[in-house]
């Protein structure tokens, strides 16, 4: 097969474009987990994020988040144009810390729940959900 | 004012003092995302509820900032302690300004 100079610059630039989208979604998503945490560092354990392995309809995918002893969740889904998906702020007469929903998906990706602890510090954990049909544009 | 918008909760109608109970919320909306394009190809502006609270004799019990990821007919479920007789309200504020409330009485005996 022969390539020529012109065809190898394409494939190039082809390849630099597709290689920036999901580059340009992760900043933000880490933007979005920095203006939560304030830069601090965000540990393991103490927050459970239930969501489908397979979602069908990217439209409503039903997530549960559940951290004891939080004082705010904050989901956000990596592989969305804008990554922010919900905040819980959880009040005195809240009697666990632990809320459901139905998110919006636009394709395969991580879910991520970072927790607030009362102490201040980060909890985190992820999930990744594959999704048959997008939920959004269309 | 968004068309169609109707609130919709589940609490029980008694508890007793200091139970935890599940509340659950639904409003329709159309949650539009900001996203999505018209036949026309010209974007469809964003109309979400961003905010949603629920509150029980006045003390906070859960306070929601919601994005456009949220689904069309925002459902939440959550539990909350019931320390006396008294009523819940649920607000939702919509971009364009509206705020819808609803309230359920709980008997505590």
């Amino acid at each position: 097969m022969n390539v020529t100079r012109r065809q190898t610059l394409a494939i190039g630039l082809g390849a630099a474009a597709a290689a920036a989208l999901p580059f340009g979604a992760m900043a933000a998503t880490e933007d979005d987990i920095a203006a939560f945490t304030g830069g601090a560092e965000v540990g393991e354990g103490g927050i459970t994020l239930t969501a489908p392995e397979i979602a069908e309809n990217g439209n409503t995918v039903p997530i549960e988040v559940n951290a004891p002893g939080a004082t705010a969740i904050v989901v956000l889904a990596a592989g969305n144009p804008n990554p922010g998906v919900v905040t819980f702020n959880f009040g005195p007469l809240a009697a666990s810390q632990s809320a459901s929903t139905r998110i919006r998906l636009a394709g395969t990706q991580d879910v991520i729940a970072i927790a607030k602890m009362a102490d201040g510090s980060f909890v985190q954990a992820s999930q990744s959900v594959k999704v048959t049909i997008g939920g959004c544009g269309g | 004012m968004a068309s169609g918008v109707k609130p919709r909760v589940k609490v029980p109608k008694s508890a007793s003092a200091g139970e935890v109970i599940i509340i659950k919320t639904l409003i329709s909306h159309k949650m539009e995302s900001g996203q999505r394009k018209d036949a026309d190809g010209n974007v469809i502006p964003r109309s979400i509820i961003n905010r949603f609270t629920a509150e029980f004799n006045g003390e906070m019990v859960i306070d929601v900032n919601l994005e456009p990821a949220i689904s069309t007919n925002p459902y939440f479920e959550f539990e909350a302690v019931v320390p006396e007789s008294g009523d819940f309200t649920f607000t939702w504020y919509d971009d364009d300004g509206d705020v819808y409330t609803e309230t359920k009485s709980i008997s505590v005996g």
